[in-house]
């Protein structure tokens, strides 16, 4: 077992087996998430029943919660991806990390947007310092910290290992900021109407909700083996093996 | 060791010589806060209201200010090498430069806040609490700030960046600090806030040098 | 002008260095040994590598591969030990403008004022040091009133304190005027003369030192030649 993971550990390293590998990936990676979204939206926009109190605007929870979920795991991953970079100095992890970022913070956006969206039926406004929006709201300054620092150190070691260092310092922060966040919210607005309540969900609803989140995980998934294959091709653009991939005739010099 | 101490002896000297690096911040503190009551509402129930959290505001921003200067200069006159070729610990060295930085930042704001405080109105009761906020919070600020410092000082306008950095990592302090303030002008407790406050500084303390000292390397050239 | 330090008090050694930058290789199968008594120039035409190699050697820069020793231990296990016996004079001065060369000094030499070590450094010797360098009067001049030779004295004055056996300078001829470039000749000659070591990188040709060894970068990445 332990050797097995050794070796996968080996392989990760290798871009150019990471590239090999994925290629196959791909197509089925897409198909998943584009058959999951279908089933996910069909069953939740037309076959759960609307909520006892928000009506049909609930149904926004399929999109909102998936993608708030997707934008947290990223930060978590792009901050390990940092770690092994500093660690072990992995080049591949350090691609990686670069790669989650963007998508990581576009997720958090959407969780934003479509947050603010059924905000206005549910409270009758667009904002509302809600304890889960404000916290989604300072994930998404994290993620332009790391995109900004990237950008700005010009030595690109230095600016992998600068984005990763501050991520981990974000990592250990997140949790307390979640809780100073919650803790604050209690404080200022005692029960207001929260956008997601768990424990009562009704089975019709929440087999979509599940079948959007693994599919959101699929499709952020794939976005990033996209992304760190684009890196990979970059970083490795002089090498011989990627000067003979078909798609780079033409193209490639 | 005693490259350590001889840093905080010529640091502290330094911002002797050059006084405007921490005393303008501190009049930046002071203009700040006085924008409020001008942009909103001069009436005194009201200003007592949102005291706390503008000075902790306007404390947030002026520490950002002086932050900005940490290590650039360490970076560019060969400061930081000789730290590095010296085989000192950069731990020791990250903690020593953040205490001189809250000496110089943290401190000075702490004792005039309370000048702040009778322009804002500040209820009697909570000059105290805002006190004990700034004494256990401003470290926090110049600890994590520090961390930011040492990731820009290699970059050109680093001090905006700097701000987009560790602005979000200040929201704990912000929002404990500032409640302890409000409830103290209340009457009521705020020994849990400034608890949680004593934590995350005895936290910060112990983690942010580590990330300091790697960023530090980060600016070495080759 | 007795031999000032013990015959194997400095032994640098490097086998089979290799580095690159930027998918470019600086040197590769680099030997060098640096004994009590040597003087070592780094040569070599710009780009070639020279700065990046004093700075592995200096402890700086990690990023390589092959054996660093400091008395057959690896250079990092030893650090604290190397960093006290080596004084490395850098490109960048180190000195805050605003402070006088004395305070500038005190700060410079402050890894060698603890108290442990067998010669402690005093203000005095702090005072002989700039005399020695010709900033006698400048003492509490702030730096930024000074010229940029005179800057770069403050730094060279570290020399005639510092109890270090290696020295390691980088282009240390910048910006000084004859009388400077004589001086540190000098200094040079006697500390090899005194059984200590150097290693420098300096365009500068360096005279009547019978122990001068040469290490040319450029010629290294042509032909793998090794010293």
């Amino acid at each position: 077992m332990w050797q097995w993971i050794v070796r996968l550990y080996h392989r990760l390293g290798s871009p150019k087996w990471f590239y090999e590998l994925t290629s196959k990936w791909i197509f089925w990676l897409a198909l998943l998430s584009v058959v999951g979204c279908v089933v996910g939206l069909v069953l939740g926009l037309l076959y759960a029943p609307a909520d006892y109190q928000q009506g049909n605007s609930f149904r926004i929870i399929y999109i909102h919660v998936p993608a708030a979920l997707v934008a947290q795991s990223a930060f978590i991953m792009m901050a390990v991806a940092g770690a092994v970079f500093l660690i072990w100095k992995m080049k591949m992890a350090a691609w990686v990390a670069r790669a989650i970022a963007p998508i990581g913070a576009s997720f958090c956006l959407i969780a934003l947007l479509t947050g603010a969206i059924w905000g206005k039926p549910t409270w009758g406004t667009w904002w509302v310092w809600d304890a889960r929006l404000t916290s989604m709201l300072l994930l998404l300054f994290l993620y332009f910290g790391v995109m900004a620092l990237q950008r700005a150190i010009e030595s690109e070691e230095a600016s992998h290992k600068g984005a990763a260092i501050l991520a981990l310092v974000g990592l250990v922060n997140i949790p307390i900021i979640k809780y100073s966040v919650e803790w604050w919210n209690t404080l200022h607005q005692p029960a207001t109407l929260k956008l997601t309540e768990k424990p009562s969900m009704h089975p019709d609803m929440l087999l979509p909700l599940l079948i959007m989140i693994l599919t959101t995980y699929v499709l952020f998934a794939l976005l990033v083996i996209l992304r760190t294959r684009n890196e990979i091709l970059w970083h490795e653009r002089k090498r011989s093996w990627v000067q003979a991939l078909p798609e780079m005739l033409g193209g490639g010099r | 060791m005693s490259l350590v101490m001889a840093t905080i002896k010529r640091d502290l000297l330094l911002a002797g010589r050059n006084p405007g690096e921490w005393l303008n911040p501190l009049m930046f503190f002071l203009m700040v806060v006085a924008m409020f009551p001008l942009a909103v509402d001069p009436d005194p129930e009201f200003l007592s209201r949102i005291a706390g959290g503008v000075i902790w505001v306007g404390a947030l921003l002026a520490t950002l200010l002086s932050l900005d200067a940490l290590y650039k200069a360490d970076v560019e006159d060969g400061t930081l090498e000789q730290w590095l070729a010296s085989g000192e610990s950069l731990y020791m060295l990250a903690l020593a430069k953040a205490l001189v930085h809250w000496l110089c930042s943290g401190l000075p704001l702490t004792l005039m806040a309370p000048v702040l405080g009778l322009m804002m109105a500040l209820p009697d009761d909570a000059y105290i609490g805002m006190l004990l906020s700034l004494a256990v919070g401003t470290p926090i600020l110049s600890l994590l700030g520090s961390v930011g410092a040492a990731l820009t000082a290699g970059v050109r306008s680093g001090g905006l960046l700097l701000s987009l950095l560790i602005l979000p990592m200040y929201v704990p302090v912000l929002i404990f600090a500032a409640s302890a303030v409000y409830h103290a002008g209340l009457g009521m407790a705020y020994n849990g806030q400034i608890g949680f406050l004593g934590a995350m500084l005895a936290l910060s303390v112990c983690l942010t040098p580590f990330a300091s000292a790697a960023a530090l390397k980060l600016n070495l050239s080759r | 002008m007795a031999n000032r330090y013990t015959d194997n008090s400095v032994s640098l050694s490097a086998s089979e260095l290799y580095c690159e930058r930027d998918d470019r290789v600086l040197f590769e199968r680099l030997n060098l040994t640096v004994k009590n008594g040597d003087l070592l120039q780094l040569a070599g035409p710009n780009g070639a590598g020279k700065t990046t190699l004093l700075r592995l050697l200096v402890g700086l820069n990690r990023d390589f591969d092959g054996d660093l020793l400091w008395h057959g231990e690896p250079l990092t296990q030893v650090f604290a030990d190397y960093a006290s016996q080596r004084l490395y004079l850098g490109h960048l001065a180190a000195l805050k403008r605003a402070l006088t060369p004395l305070e500038n000094l005190r700060w410079l030499v402050s890894p060698w004022m603890s108290t442990e070590s067998a010669s402690v450094i005093t203000d005095d010797d702090l005072w002989q040091a700039l005399e020695d360098v010709e900033l006698g009067g400048y003492e509490e001049t702030p730096c930024n009133q000074l010229s940029a030779g005179q800057q770069r004295r403050v730094g060279l004055s570290r020399l005639a304190i510092v109890p270090a056996p290696l020295w390691i300078l980088d282009e240390p001829f910048t910006a000084l005027d004859v009388a400077g470039v004589a001086w540190l000749e000098a200094r040079i000659q006697q500390h090899v003369a005194r059984n200590g070591a150097v290693i420098i990188t300096s365009h500068h040709a360096l005279q009547n030192i019978p122990s001068l060894k040469r290490l040319d970068l450029g010629e290294l990445a042509l032909g793998g030649g090794l010293l």
